[in-house]
Parts: structure tokens; C-alpha cells; sequence
């Protein structure tokens, strides 16, 4: 199992995408923006691109910009979610992505490392000549994190540019780097074979083929280069030199069964039949899903024809075709359970996406696949990119029916919130415009009394401060002196005590005029407390009114537009889907075709080489016989 | 059939050196305009996203009595966070047990909105509870009370979580 991932590993090598830097709390003004990097550690680069873009939308929506909490964050934030947006292999969002990247208003290191992450993703899509314009934008600070990895990059966009000189110099200068030194090593004798310096670049693979490391990566690029030393030497024809090479390769790595293979002709092709047996016996009795185990299963009955061992050959070959056979029935089942629609339902259970050895779960679930078969495939960068987009399309799929969900509810709502109020409403603005008339009412009636205590400030009148006891025994005077004067038997006394208590009660007002001025104003001042209260209620209730006929007016056709958009969004996802669908499908289906369709090959051989066993078999027990 | 072995296995090898052609029915341009397509419409997509979020903070949530609350770890804090709960007024409504990637993510900086809800203007009783394990692996139980004044703009509370206790900003 550990063979087989680390193939896969090896065959995928190329840095794995790295989470967004580390930030401190306490620099943090903007909570939401917070949480836009919440989702971004997590790899939810959806959520975290959605957040961030709604944020910088409603930052740029409000009146003051610069009061926002965004605003201190505004850079950085255009340029992550341009990162993001790399990071959601969303590089050729029209331009988008590019241009606040590219362009983004940030520290030189953090800007140089994420063009270097769009260079990777054009290089990894198969778009050189994208990814050598995006490394020719690094100026100044590299982060010494990446520095080698993007020297490691820039030689291999170079090489797939068909620039083999120029990458073959930057390996050269990268042979020594810890760490990559067998991948340079490596790629540089790939490159000068491109470049035609074949003996150049047999003697760069020979070198990293020898290289010292104990890491299991570090084991495994060793053993291909041995491997494709090996084998490349052989259609050369220096089978020495090529059974060197092919037997430096470790039993156990993820290259033995190749290299067992190409031992075993270099043999065979020297006439060392029985040296040439060792190899592809080991490899014969290995698991026969391998092409190479398949081939060995011929290649040792012929060894033994060579050796005149006849009948033992025609008993292997025969071995060997019951084995093709049963081979041949197990692809066809897995090219039906593909039709079926099983690999793609396979794909996408929840365990397998929990889980990085995913390959080796795949092929244990059941009416999956035998995907062993696939292995290979299934670490190609055409299958990797088009998994990874059938997975974010199902992903979107899964949000869009959420979300026509939400809609329908949101619509629902509006609704049920138009249906509740409005009824209700008529009645309550009556309401409200009587309190309101009253309230202004009495508000004028405030302002009045204020205007007229504060103008008794500077003329005194007291007259307008008597109590209501004064007030009405004023009244009660007037009266009595009324009727009395009217009276013919008026007496004098009687008028003059009226005077005098008149004159009583005027007096107490003079008397009293300041104090009662203070209370006067004290008292305006409680009445001020209370309009202020009265205000604030007031105030509440329009709030409340406005947004009670908010709650539900005006969305109506922005939830049509959203349905509408949702809804040819997921008509267009599903088509996407199925399109993406069918290539994986198509992809794994060639796969096993071929494989198929080699075995198929391998059992007309078989077949044929088992009946010309048999003949010779009898032939020279004809001929033991004969002599005896 | 030496000759013909012998074929394969320089087949193989130069199909390894020059990269290995898988899906000859399927072209590199055919596979380049799917993935253009695809870039399309989660283009397209996120733009739905980002307008279906603003309609449903305008309708669930008027900022009149939108509250949110946010979950921060405070920094360098090494102490493992399991799960947090939140009562206002007495009543629950928030909990989560967090996960190792989110945990990670929070270390990292992340901040965490663990709830958003509506709230009548005045002052309310915030109860956080805590559940973890502190640095030396013993465990970590911490609850407290804060409280939250609302008045008409949105409430944004943030509550830094440390081994020694928990901080409340309201923003």
C-alpha cells in the first residue's frame, strides 16, 4: 500500500498548495474579514472568496469608506481575494484574479509568493507559456521558503517551453540543493536528453541514480532515474549497462516492477536466460493487475523455451492465459461498472474525501471499480484537474439547490410578513397620526411656556405665576364684588375686605415671585425630561414602522432576479457536471480499454506460444524417444 | 515475439520519459475549455453567493437587532479548544465542537462567526462556556458572564478565548 501511494506522490510531485499566511489576532479591525481567513486556512476557498467579496462590497457601498472597519484591511483584502481566488483555481477569472495579484497593493515577498502560485497553476494546467510571463513578474523579495521551489519551477517551465538549454543550466545550479537535489539531478538529464545531449543526460540520470538519501521520497526519484536510465539504455542496446541501472532499483519502491522487467531483457538480451529468470520469476508471482507482472508472465515461460525446458513453458504459459483471462474479465467488469455511473458515484463519497490515501480507499469500496488498473491515471495532472473541477462542480450544485431552497423560503416570507402587516397597518397609521397631531400639539404648547418663563426673567410678572388657589379665590372675589355692587344695601365694609384680600393675594405673589419662578423652571425642566422620553418613543415607533414595511417591500424582484440567476446557474453547473463527468468516465474507460486490449494481445501470444510448447514438448520427447 | 516484448518495453519507457498520453478522445483543447468553463461559473456562482448573503442579512437580520458573536483565540495561546456554548438571556444558541482544521485555522488568526441573531435594543445576559485542554493536558472547563447593550446599529461582539479566561470586545 505504502508502494503505492508513494508512486502516486511521486508521479504528482510538485509542491501541494499552502494555506494563506499566518495573521495576529490583535492587528485584526475587521471581524468578517476575520472570518474570510477562517475559511481560507481551512482550504473553503468558496466561502472565503464569497465572504471577502461581500465585505469589499458593502466597504465600498457606504458613505464613508473610511470610517469602515475594512479600511484597514482594504489592501490586503483586494489582494487575497485575487489569492483566493488562485487558491479556487479561478486564474483566468477575466483577469481578475491576475490583476489584484499581479498589481496588489502588498508587501513584495507576499506578492512574489502568490505569482509564484499562479505561475504554478498555469504550469500545472498545461499553459508554459502563462506561466513563464506570471515567473517573469517576480522582481525584488522572494520568501525563502519558496526560493528553491520557485527556481525548481522556473526550470521546469523552461523545459516545457522547449528552452532545454536554459533549464538545463538552472538544474545545473540547483544539483546541490538540499532536498531537491535528486529531482534536479533528475529533470536535468531530461533536459539535455531534449536538448540531444544524450551522453549529458545518461550521465546526469546515472548521477541520480546514485544519489545518497534515505527519505522515502528521496528513494523513489532515485529509483526512477535508475528506472528510466535503465530502460533508455536498453533501447540502446547497452544491456550491461542497463541491467546496472534497472538493478539499483529497490525491490520494494514503486518502480520495482518495471525495472525487475527490464533486468530480466537485459538478460535475455545478452543470452542469459537463466540469470534473466530471477528477475521475472520475483516479478511473475507479484499481483497480476500490473502490465509489467503480465508481460513477465510470458517473458519466463519464454525464457525457459530458450533454456529447451519446454513442457515446464507450456504449463506457465498455460498458467498465464487462465490469468489473462480472468484479468480480461475483471477490466470488462470494471469498464461496465464505469457505464453504470459507479466510478463517478464512487468519487464522490463524503470518506473518500476525508481521507488522503482516497486512491487506495477507492478501489475497496463496493461496486467500485477495480482501480488499481487506474492508478497511474488516476495521478495524471489532466485526471488530478479535471477531479478536483468535478468535485468543486458538485460542490456548487450542492450550494445552488441550498440556496433555491432559501429563495422559496425568503420569498415565503416576504410574504407571510406583507400578509400579517398590512391589514394591520391602516389602522395603526391613524393611530399614530392622532397621537402625532396631539404630540406636536403639546409640544407648541411647551415652547410657549418656556418662551414666556424665560421673557419673566427680564420683566417680572407675577400675575402669571398665581397658584390655582389664588386663581379662583380671585375668581370667588370678582364674584362677590359683582353682586354686591349691584346690591342697593352694598356695604362698604364688605367691599373693602374684598380689596384687602386681593391685596393679600397679590402681595404673596410679589412676595413669592423668585421662588416661584425657580419652580417654574423646575418644573419645565421635568416636563423636558418627559418630551425627551416622549421622543425617543416616538422615534423607536417610525423606526419600527419603517422597518416593519422594509421587512417585506422591495424584494420582490430581487428574489426573482436571484431564483432566475440560481436557477440557470445550476442548469448550467449540471451540464458542466456531466460534461466533466463524462471526461473522467472516457478517461478511465481508454485506460482500461488499452489495458484490456493489450492483454487481449498478450493471450493470443500466450495461446499461440502454448501450442508451439506443446509442439516442441512433443517434438523432443519424439526425438528422446527416437534415440532411445 | 522477443521482438515484439521487447517493443513494449521501449514503448513504455518512452512513453514514461515523454509523459505518459492518457484519453486520446480527449483533446487538451476540449480539456482547457472545460476548465474555462468551470472558472465561468464558479465566477458566476459567487456572485449569487455574495448577493444572496447581503438579502439575508437585510430580511433575517435588520441591523436594528442584528447581533453576531465571533470566536477568536487570543495569540500564541497553546491550550486545545473542543467546544464552546453560548446562552443569551438564559437561552442556548450557540454551540460548536471544533475540529482540528478549524482549530488550526483559529491559531492561524481565523475568526470564527458562531452566531448571528436578532436581539430587542437594552441590555442582555451573554453566558460563554468554554471546554478544552490546557497545554499540560489537564482539563479546561471556564464560564462567563458579559453584557451585551444593544442600541440601533448591529452589535458585533468578539470573545477572545485564552487558558485563563475569556475577553469580550464589543464592537
Amino acid at each position: 500500500m505504502k508502494r503505492l501511494l508513494l508512486s502516486f506522490i511521486l508521479l504528482m510531485f510538485s509542491a501541494s498548495s499552502a494555506p494563506a499566511e499566518t495573521r495576529k489576532t490583535s492587528d485584526l479591525h475587521d471581524l468578517y474579514f476575520g472570518e474570510a481567513l477562517y475559511h481560507a486556512y481551512q482550504g473553503e476557498w468558496f466561502d472565503a472568496v464569497s465572504r471577502l467579496d461581500t465585505e469589499l462590497s458593502l466597504h465600498y457601498g457606504v458613505d464613508e469608506p473610511g470610517r469602515d472597519t475594512l479600511h484597514y484591511h482594504v489592501n490586503q483584502a483586494e489582494f487575497d481575494v485575487g489569492d483566493f481566488e488562485l487558491f479556487y483555481r479561478m486564474h483566468q477569472k477575466a483577469g481578475h484574479a491576475i490583476k489584484e495579484v499581479i498589481e496588489g497593493n502588498v508587501p513584495e515577498p507576499v506578492k512574489n509568493e502568490a505569482i509564484f502560485r499562479l505561475a504554478r497553476i498555469y504550469f500545472q494546467k498545461g499553459q508554459s507559456k502563462d506561466a513563464q510571463e506570471a515567473v517573469d513578474r517576480i522582481k525584488g523579495v522572494v520568501p525563502e521558503k519558496i526560493k528553491d521551489d520557485l527556481a525548481f519551477l522556473k526550470a521546469e517551465i523552461l523545459m516545457a517551453n522547449g528552452r532545454y538549454a536554459d533549464s538545463a543550466r538552472m538544474f545545473t545550479d540547483m544539483k546541490d540543493t538540499r532536498g531537491l537535489s535528486g529531482f534536479s539531478t533528475y529533470n536535468l538529464g531530461i533536459a539535455f536528453m531534449r536538448e540531444g545531449k544524450e551522453t549529458d543526460g545518461l550521465r546526469s540520470l546515472d548521477r541520480a541514480g546514485q544519489i545518497k538519501g534515505l527519505d522515502d521520497v528521496e528513494l523513489a526519484i532515485r529509483d526512477k532515474s535508475n528506472l528510466v536510465l535503465g530502460e533508455k539504455l536498453l533501447t540502446e542496446k547497452k544491456y550491461a549497462a542497463a541491467k546496472d541501472a534497472l538493478d539499483r532499483v529497490r525491490l520494494t519502491g514503486p518502480f520495482s516492477n518495471r525495472a525487475l522487467l527490464g533486468s530480466g531483457w537485459a538478460d535475455a538480451s545478452l543470452g542469459n536466460y537463466q540469470s534473466a529468470l530471477v528477475p521475472w520469476t520475483i516479478l511473475s508471482e507479484r499481483s497480476a493487475t500490473n502490465a509489467s507482472v503480465e508481460e513477465a508472465m510470458l517473458a519466463v515461460p519464454y525464457a525457459y523455451i530458450k533454456l529447451g525446458v519446454y513442457s515446464k513453458a507450456a504449463v506457465l504459459y498455460s498458467q498465464a492465459l487462465a490469468s489473462f483471462g480472468k484479468e480480461t474479465q475483471k477490466l470488462s467488469a470494471s469498464i461496465t461498472s464505469i457505464q453504470e455511473g459507479k466510478f463517478l458515484a464512487a468519487l464522490l463519497r463524503e470518506e473518500l474525501k476525508q481521507d488522503p490515501d482516497w486512491v487506495v480507499k477507492l478501489r475497496e469500496l463496493p461496486e467500485a471499480p477495480e482501480t488499481y488498473y487506474l492508478l497511474d491515471l488516476l495521478a495524471s495532472q489532466n485526471f488530478q484537474e479535471s477531479l478536483k473541477n468535478y468535485l468543486d462542480l458538485e460542490e456548487l450544485r450542492v450550494k445552488l439547490s441550498t440556496w433555491t431552497g432559501s429563495l422559496d423560503a425568503l420569498h415565503d416570507l416576504t410574504k407571510k410578513r406583507r400578509d400579517y402587516y398590512e391589514p394591520l397597518l391602516p389602522e395603526i397609521d391613524r393611530e399614530f397620526r392622532r397621537l402625532d397631531t396631539l404630540m406636536r400639539l403639546r409640544l407648541a404648547q411647551r415652547d410657549s411656556i418656556e418662551k414666556r418663563l424665560h421673557s419673566m426673567l427680564t420683566s417680572p410678572r407675577p400675575e402669571q405665576l398665581e397658584t390655582a388657589d389664588e386663581s379662583l379665590t380671585m375668581l370667588r372675589l370678582s364674584r362677590l364684588e359683582k353682586r354686591l355692587t349691584s346690591a342697593p344695601d352694598a356695604s362698604g365694609v364688605t367691599l373693602s375686605r374684598i380689596k384687602l384680600l386681593r391685596g393679600v393675594i397679590a402681595w404673596n405673589m410679589y412676595e413669592e415671585y423668585d421662588q416661584r419662578l425657580t419652580e417654574a423652571f423646575k418644573h419645565l425642566k421635568d416636563l423636558n425630561s418627559e418630551i425627551d422620553r416622549m421622543k425617543t418613543e416616538y422615534a423607536s415607533f417610525i423606526r419600527t414602522r419603517q422597518a416593519v414595511t422594509q421587512s417585506y417591500e422591495g424584494y420582490d424582484d430581487v428574489i426573482r432576479i436571484l431564483s432566475e440567476k440560481t436557477h440557470t446557474a445550476a442548469k448550467k453547473v449540471e451540464e458542466l457536471k456531466t460534461r466533466q463527468g463524462k471526461i473522467l468516465e472516457t478517461m478511465a474507460i481508454n485506460e482500461l480499454t488499452r489495458r484490456r486490449k493489450l492483454l487481449e494481445q498478450y493471450e493470443v501470444d500466450a495461446r499461440f506460444a502454448m501450442a508451439d510448447s506443446y509442439d516442441r514438448a512433443r517434438k523432443a520427447q519424439d526425438n528422446k524417444k527416437a534415440g532411445e | 515475439m522477443f521482438n515484439r516484448l521487447t517493443g513494449i518495453v521501449v514503448a513504455v519507457a518512452v512513453l514514461f520519459i515523454f509523459s505518459a498520453a492518457y484519453a486520446e478522445d480527449i483533446t487538451k483543447e476540449e480539456l482547457k475549455g472545460q476548465d474555462e468553463q468551470v472558472q465561468d461559473i464558479k465566477s458566476d456562482v459567487l456572485e449569487v453567493s455574495a448577493d444572496l448573503e447581503k438579502l439575508e442579512e437585510k430580511l433575517l437580520y435588520p441591523s436594528g437587532t442584528e447581533v453576531s458573536l465571533f470566536v477568536s483565540l487570543a495569540e500564541n495561546e497553546t491550550f486545545r479548544l473542543d467546544a464552546v456554548e453560548i446562552q443569551m438571556d438564559g437561552n442556548p444558541v450557540a454551540r460548536h465542537v471544533y475540529s482540528f482544521k478549524e482549530l488550526e485555522a483559529m491559531k492561524k488568526g481565523g475568526v470564527q462567526r458562531i452566531y448571528t441573531g436578532n436581539i430587542k435594543i437594552g441590555d442582555h445576559d451573554l453566558l460563554v462556556s468554554v471546554i478544552g485542554k490546557t497545554g499540560g493536558g489537564s482539563d479546561l472547563k471556564n464560564s462567563q458572564h458579559f453584557k451585551v447593550s444593544k442600541d440601533v446599529a448591529p452589535r458585533i461582539v468578539e470573545l477572545t478565548l485564552t487558558d485563563q479566561g475569556i475577553t469580550e470586545k464589543t464592537r
